[in-house]
Order: C-alpha cells, then structure tokens, then sequence
C-alpha cells in the first residue's frame, strides 16, 4: 500500500519542478552558490515542508512547530527556494541571494531569515542543535519533531559522530537525520577523497534506527518519514541514495557542478529540462 | 569590601551553588556538561535537577551545539568544561551555531589560566579571553570571587544572550560581601586612589588590592577597579581613571595580548591617551606547578603590579 496518492505524487513533482528551477535560477542570479547538492536534496526537502512537517510561515513561533535545520548549509539555495515555495518569502526575493543587504546569505542566517532554524554552513555542526532541539521539545512535552539533511562528505566531520552517539545514548526517537549520498564532495568523489561506506552500519553502531532509500523517489521519503514516527526509543537515520545536480542533466554527477553558477546558455537548458519534471514554465 | 584574610573559596564551587539557585528559580535553566561535573561543580545541579543535567561525554563541539539547539527552543543552558576546551576547542562551534545566531548560551568555564595548577600548560588557557572577546555578541565575564560568581551567573541567566564566564579551580580570597553591586559591563572602583590606577580582573583582583596596600605604604594612593566584564569592556571608568590618575596597570591571568590589557589599551588611544602597564602572562605558555608558584615565576604578583605602578609616576 502506497503512502502517498497519485494526486499527492503529482503534487509534490510540482513542488520539486519548481524548488528546482528556483535553485538554478538564484544561483544563476547571483553568478555565485551551490547548485549540485541543493538538486540532490530537493526532493528530501519537498517531502519534509509539502507532506511530514507539522510548519506555518504564518505561525513563525509556534512552539510546537517542527524544525528543520539544513546541517550543509552550502546547499542553502534549496532551502532558500523550498521556503519561497512554502510562503515564507517571496518568489522574487530569490533574486537577492548572496547579494549586498539580502537576507538570504551564503549560508543560512537564522538571525536573518525567518523560518531557518539555526544558523549552517560551517560543516558538521548541525545534528548537535537538532539533538538540543529534540531535547528541549521532550523536556517541554511538546510533539515536535526535528529533522536535519547532511551530506555524506560532510559527515566527515568528527563533531558528527559526537553527536550521534548523544542522539543514540539520549534516544531522541523525535529526531530524523537524513545523509543525502550523492557521492562527491568539492575535491571529487566521496569514496576517493574520504571514504564514508558503510553509513548505514555506522548509525546501527550508534543506536540509530536506519532506513536506506531512493532520495528522489517520494514513495520512499515519504515512508521512511512515516517508518521514522512508529520507531521508539532510537533516533532514526535516513541515508537517501541522490544524484548530485539531480534534474540538470548536465550537471548530475559532475562535482564541478558542485559551487559553480550556470551562465545564460546553461541556465535555459536547465529550466527547459526541469519544465518536463514538474516546473512550471 | 570584607577583610583580605577572610576564608577563601573557589569560584568554581560558587559557580555549583549558584546554578541549584537558579535549578529552583527557573525551570528553563538547563545545564550541561562534558564528563568534568565533578570539577566544574554542576553535579549539585545533576543532583537537585536531574532531568534537567546533561553530561555529553567528552564530547564538547556537540556540547556547545547541543546548547545552541536548546537555547533555539527557549531553554537557558550552561554549558559547563574547563577554560581551554570550552574556547579554544570549540571556538568554530561557538562562533557559528551560537554567536551568529545570537542564542542565549551560557558557557561557563572553570579552570582557567595558570592557576589551573598541576596540570600544565596543555590544560592552562590564558588565550581564551582574547579569543572569545573577538567574536561578535559574545560577553566575557571574569568574577573576581564567590560573592561575584554568584551574582554573575544570575546575572547572566537573566540577560539574553551569549556569554562566557570564566573561574578558578584553587580558593581565592572572598573580597565582596552580598551587599556587593554586580552589572554586566561595569567596573567597579574597589579602593580610592588618585596617584595611580590599577584594573584588574578574576583571580588578579585580590592581588592587585595588595598591590594598592603596599603602595600605601610608601604613600602611592593606587586607585583599583574590579573589572568583571571584559567585553563589553566599561570606558568611562577606565576613561574617568586616565583622567584623575598618573597611568593605570592592569592585571590578569590571560596573555597580555588579547586580553584586559589590550582592551584597556583600546580604549585608552581611542579616548584618552594615558600611560600603560600590563601584568599578564607574557606571551609564553605555562608549566606544572601549585598555583601560587605559578603565579610567582610568571610575575602574576603584587610585587610586579607594585613595580610597574612605579613605572607610571
């Protein structure tokens, strides 16, 4: 039995069409940012505002609210864009990103930027806030729940580890972590540079509840979302297979796609080819 | 001020009974600690708060995250090691899921500086000050003894915003009584005098009280103000000491450069240009040694502050 329905499916293509043109065009824009692992995480993103976050920009405060944290902040533009697409900001804001005065910085700015829980982009650092976040909301009895995407050359970090043994030792079963595993990282391949292989076993070892999925099927997003709610007791990891520049065909699996802008050329071949998943034109 | 051959008491263990003080005032109060509760004094709130106390292991980049994401959801935590690994080990962390996002994390360090003792250099921070009061919404707060650890600590549960807090492992004089004024950003004048001004922080405080007896002696009036707050640092009192004195010696127990010295050196050619000394640590890492060793052969003594004093007139 499917999670989601055909309808929901075509609406959540909708929604990562457009979050996916946005990408391009912002970084296009700002002639500056990282396209390749804002794509591979933009159906992740999709799923967690369009389908399993309990979030309102209309109820900023709320202290029930769910939080999200993007952990690699270097894929802000996917953020930036999966907020626009949700209301908390204008679609033409977009333009602003990495600009003099914009609120969209670089990385993300929670002082700046309603709806970014926590500050990101010096790596490593996100799962730790998410775990003191999970904490809190179980000291207030609250039922929010508190989701981080890393990347999978990120969690080369050591901090990362410190803070899934906190999360496995404290049992923080309201916390889901995402690995988006695209494979490549700035210097090229992640198994070449650092090798990450077996992430799924080095959650296990930690006390994590682990789900390996497809990160551009919303079937299986949305499942392992769903699976993540029934499991007590353990934090539970989602390492989602993805596909850097996933979308641009161009881009997929080039790491020089990794912090590089699309020129004009590029960027009308980008948005017709993201016309046909779903964005519109 | 209470007299100088008063009981001593570290402020570390004043830091402990504050933080049960505040475990009952304030159920936001949460602390957390990376396997050194026992030095640092938070297991009383372990203790008293159980829910409420969380040991992350020796594991303090996630502590300070930890602390971050707790604060986010309104909670006032006291992230709690010794001086060198909640600073210099962390400062990524605190810079980036703390300062810049501007939350409400307390970290409150003990075993600061030489007097941390035995241990040696390796665990001996005197670069912390310096490096804490250069990231932006970050205040740095030195309590002299326990009267001021305990009002600091409340204090600083009760203003938002991040701070560092330094203390001492070994005794030191108690120099205030609970009538004793404590604010976040200012000095405070503990001794007339108009010849000279000594300005001190933390452990040099009682130090540099001696200093201003001994110059007395010889009929120097050495005027000393207690700065607790090192960032933001109080100008008009250091302004206002310029003015209606020869010079001003400072003293700490960090490296000369970075710290109260530098701060008052700032301040001094931004407003008024005076004469200045300063007692610190001179650029050099420490040894192991008791603390009272140790601050002799680093030249952390009223001798030194006497001597430099001298210097000015």
């Amino acid at each position: 039995m499917s999670i989601l329905t055909q309808e929901q499916t075509t609406q959540l293509a909708q929604h990562a069409g457009n979050i996916r043109q946005e990408i391009v065009k912002m970084v296009a824009a700002a002639n500056s940012g990282h396209p390749g692992g804002s794509l591979s995480a933009a159906d992740i993103l999709t799923v967690l505002y369009f389908h399993e976050m309990n979030v309102d920009p209309n109820q900023l405060d709320n202290p029930d609210r769910d939080r999200f944290i993007l952990s690699k902040g270097h894929a802000s533009p996917v953020l930036y864009a999966t907020l626009a697409e949700k209301g908390y900001l204008p679609k033409d804001e977009l333009k602003t990103f990495r600009k003099l005065n914009s609120r969209l910085q670089g990385h993300p700015s929670k002082k700046l930027l309603p709806g970014v829980e926590q500050s990101t982009g010096s790596l490593g650092q996100g799962l730790s806030s998410a775990n003191g976040m999970a904490l809190a909301a179980r000291l207030d009895k609250r039922d929010s729940r508190v989701y981080v995407v890393m990347g999978d050359g990120e969690i080369q970090e050591g901090m990362v580890w410190e803070a899934a043994m906190a999360a496995g030792h404290y049992k923080l079963d309201n916390l889901v972590a995402f690995v988006d595993y695209n494979h490549l990282q700035i210097d090229g391949n992640v198994e070449d540079i650092m090798n990450v292989h077996p992430v799924d076993e080095k959650f296990r070892a930690f006390n994590w509840h682990v789900i390996t999925i497809d990160g551009h099927d919303f079937e299986q997003i949305a499942a392992a979302l769903a699976e993540a709610r029934t499991v007590k007791g353990k934090p539970t990891c989602i390492v989602a297979n993805t596909v850097k520049g996933k979308g641009v065909s161009y881009m997929e699996n080039n790491c020089g796609w990794h912090g590089t802008a699309p020129n004009d050329e590029q960027l009308a071949q980008a948005l017709a080819e993201l016309c046909g998943q779903g964005g519109d034109k | 001020m209470s007299n100088e051959t008063a009981k001593k008491i570290a402020t570390r263990d004043a830091y402990g009974q504050a933080l049960v003080e505040l475990g009952h005032a304030n159920k936001d109060i949460v602390v957390l600690d990376a396997d050194l509760a026992k030095s640092t004094k938070t297991a009383d709130f372990a203790k008293a708060f159980p829910e409420r106390f969380f040991d992350v292991g020796i594991a303090e980049a996630n502590m300070i995250g930890m602390a971050a994401g707790l604060a986010a959801s309104g909670k006032i935590p006291f992230a709690s090691t010794f001086a060198l690994f909640g600073s210099l080990r962390v400062a990524d962390m605190v810079r980036n899921s703390v300062c810049y996002p501007n939350l409400n994390v307390k970290i409150a360090v003990t075993h600061q500086g030489l007097t941390l003792g035995e241990d040696g250099a390796s665990h001996q921070a005197v670069e912390d000050v310096a490096l804490m009061r250069a990231i932006p919404n970050m205040t740095v707060i030195m309590p002299a003894d326990a009267t001021e650890t305990k009002k600091a600590i409340h204090a600083a549960a009760n203003t938002y915003g991040p701070m560092y807090i330094r203390m001492g492992r070994p005794g030191v004089p108690v120099l205030f009584d609970d009538s004793y004024e404590f604010e976040i950003g200012k000095g405070v004048q503990i001794r007339e005098g108009n010849d000279v001004a000594i300005i001190a922080t933390g452990v040099m405080v009682h130090i540099a009280v001696k200093a201003a007896e001994q110059l007395a002696k010889e009929g120097i009036q050495a005027r000393v103000i207690n700065m607790a707050t090192i960032k933001p640092i109080d100008a008009d009192i250091i302004v206002k000491a310029a003015r209606e004195t020869k010079g001003i010696v400072t003293a700490e127990e960090c490296n000369i450069y970075g710290g109260l010295g530098a701060a008052v050196a700032e301040v001094l050619c931004e407003q008024h240009p005076a004469k200045l000394r300063r007692v610190g640590v001179e650029d050099t890492f420490g040894e192991s040694g008791t603390p009272d060793e140790l601050l002799q052969k680093y030249g952390l003594t009223a001798e030194n502050i006497v001597a430099k004093a001298k210097e000015l007139l």
